[in-house]
């Protein structure tokens, strides 16, 4: 009775189908033609994912129904797995051009948990990485006593937690007040654009840990890296989001949307990281009066 | 007690507890109320407790003692030691210098809290306090650590103490982060687990880095 089975099955996945079901050799054909048509309509789905927003808002909506005062509505801001965190990261530093990474990953269950780890991993990874690197460059030195610099922490939890909450606040905010005047454009929620955001801040956590290498080239060679990757990820959530707008109002959206990016890696790398020195042979200028003064180079 | 029904308990704890069947009769001499034995009993039985939960901990093997009667004397203990050991840094400015107390004693108990709250909302059937509890006592080998640490600094304070330090600091950060994790662990459901260990890690490695940097001026 497999068969039996099989069209069953069939049937509740394609319900338009008609269905034959007396003889054998008519229900052959009509398996073949499901099955060729079962990837296309999954391909349809993938390349429409853009204009999908209807269907995933509804979704989302009935998912949340707990009021708000209640435990088990923040319960379903962590609703995910092992794999699915590690999937979501994954989407975040290879860029899959032509996807669109909160259809792709995040398919209406935007989770809290990446964006606030990632956050708090970010946090203590540059600063010990900053105390780090600037403990091995002035290692040498005869006048240089270690100290911790506990304080930058709470400077770079704030930098960062600021910036992971309050520019996709304005980004959401700016997106809904074009959104009641362009009719075509794709709204994300708030968590779905957090979401976005904190993800995309995972490739800085490696980029931290490499930025103890005492060189500046090698240094802003991983700022360029990390901002193409993460930067493309951004991109290519957004521009589908702002694209039906009008023309000079999109670009400047998205080129704001970069440009902080970027300012927030420049300014990480120049508050946490003491420049490196340069090996420059130290010159001796004899001064005007006589003495020699030794001058030093940074 | 849902999270209780798998733990099994191993033959060497002892039961301990009073079981009064309220049969008889009722008259107040017969009921024993712990506001007429000596002070001295009733501080007892306490140090007795917290003691036996560090003996748990430096020893973790499956057992329920630490989750049934939470308390969060040991943690407060261990956290104000920690805290007061961590001070005395080196400090040219008070924006260079390691962690206040104040820094110190929010980072653990808030650190604490908001694991507790992450393990909470991704599912998991441990009690509020029970998880407090259990984070707060594995603190434990990073204390002795960090008596370790400040004894090595008298001593010198030049290469090899530092390589004696990280070694004690890294070998102290794995025990209490297994420690945490072998009792946490079995409350989350299984494909999430990954996700709860992880912030537990994230905490001791900030407790051991503090542990680690400090700096004798």
């Amino acid at each position: 009775f497999a068969e039996f089975d099989d069209a069953a099955n069939l049937l509740a996945a394609n319900p338009d189908a008609t269905t034959i079901s007396i003889d054998e050799p008519v229900e052959i054909p009509k398996n073949q033609h499901s099955r060729l048509q079962e990837p296309g309509r999954e391909e349809d789905d993938e390349l429409l994912g853009t204009d999908d927003s209807d269907k995933t808002e509804l979704l989302a909506g009935q998912k949340k129904s707990a009021p708000f005062w209640t435990f088990e509505y923040y319960q379903t801001f962590f609703d995910v797995d092992t794999y699915q965190v590690l999937d979501r990261i994954k989407g975040s530093v290879f860029p899959v051009p032509g996807k669109n990474f909160v259809r792709l990953y995040i398919r209406s269950n935007p989770d809290l948990y990446g964006p606030f780890w990632i956050c708090a991993t970010l946090v203590f990874t540059i600063a010990v990485s900053g105390n780090l690197s600037n403990f091995f460059i002035h290692l040498g030195k005869p006048t240089y006593h270690y100290v911790p610099e506990f304080r930058k922490v709470s400077i770079a939890a704030t930098t960062i937690y600021a910036y992971a909450w309050l520019v996709p606040l304005a980004l959401w905010g700016f997106l809904m007040w074009r959104n009641s005047k362009v009719m075509n454009i794709v709204s994300y929620s708030f968590l779905e654009i957090v979401c976005v955001y904190g993800y995309s801040l995972f490739i800085y956590i490696p980029t931290a840990i490499l930025w103890i290498i005492p060189q500046n080239v090698v240094r802003w060679v991983l700022v360029v890296f990390s901002l193409c990757l993460s930067g493309s990820v951004l991109v290519m959530t957004f521009w589908p989001a702002v694209r039906d707008d009008n023309r000079r109002i999109a670009v400047a959206t998205v080129a704001t949307i970069l440009l902080l990016h970027a300012l927030l890696a420049v300014g990480c790398l120049a508050y946490f990281f003491d420049a490196p020195e340069l090996d420059i042979p130290v010159p001796i200028i004899p001064a005007h009066n006589g003495t020699t003064v030794v001058t030093k180079s940074h | 007690f849902p999270g209780l029904a798998d733990v099994s308990i191993s033959q060497d704890i002892p039961v301990e507890g009073e079981i009064t069947v309220p049969v008889g009769s009722q008259s107040p001499d017969e009921d024993y109320s712990t506001l007429d034995e000596p002070v001295k009993d009733t501080i007892m039985r306490d140090l007795k407790a917290v003691g036996k939960k560090f003996v748990h901990v430096m020893y973790p093997r499956k057992s329920s003692a630490l989750l049934r009667d939470w308390d969060l004397w040991g943690p407060l203990v261990l956290c104000v030691s920690l805290a007061l050991m961590l001070q005395g840094g080196s400090a040219d400015s008070k924006d260079d210098g390691g962690p206040q107390f104040a820094e110190v004693f929010v980072i653990i108990w808030f650190g604490a809290v908001v694991i507790t709250l992450n393990s909470k909302l991704l599912g998991g059937t441990i009690s509020f306090f029970q998880s407090l509890c259990v984070l707060g006592y594995c603190v434990l080998p990073l204390t002795v650590a960090m008596l370790v640490c400040r004894l090595v600094l008298l001593a010198s304070a030049g290469t090899i103490s530092f390589i004696i330090r990280l070694i004690v600091v890294g070998a102290m950060f794995g025990w209490s982060t297994l420690a945490s994790t072998a009792f946490l662990a079995d409350s989350q459901p299984p494909n999430r687990k990954a996700l709860v260990v992880y912030p537990i890690f994230l905490f001791y490695f900030v407790i051991s880095w503090m542990i680690l940097t400090f700096t004798p001026q």
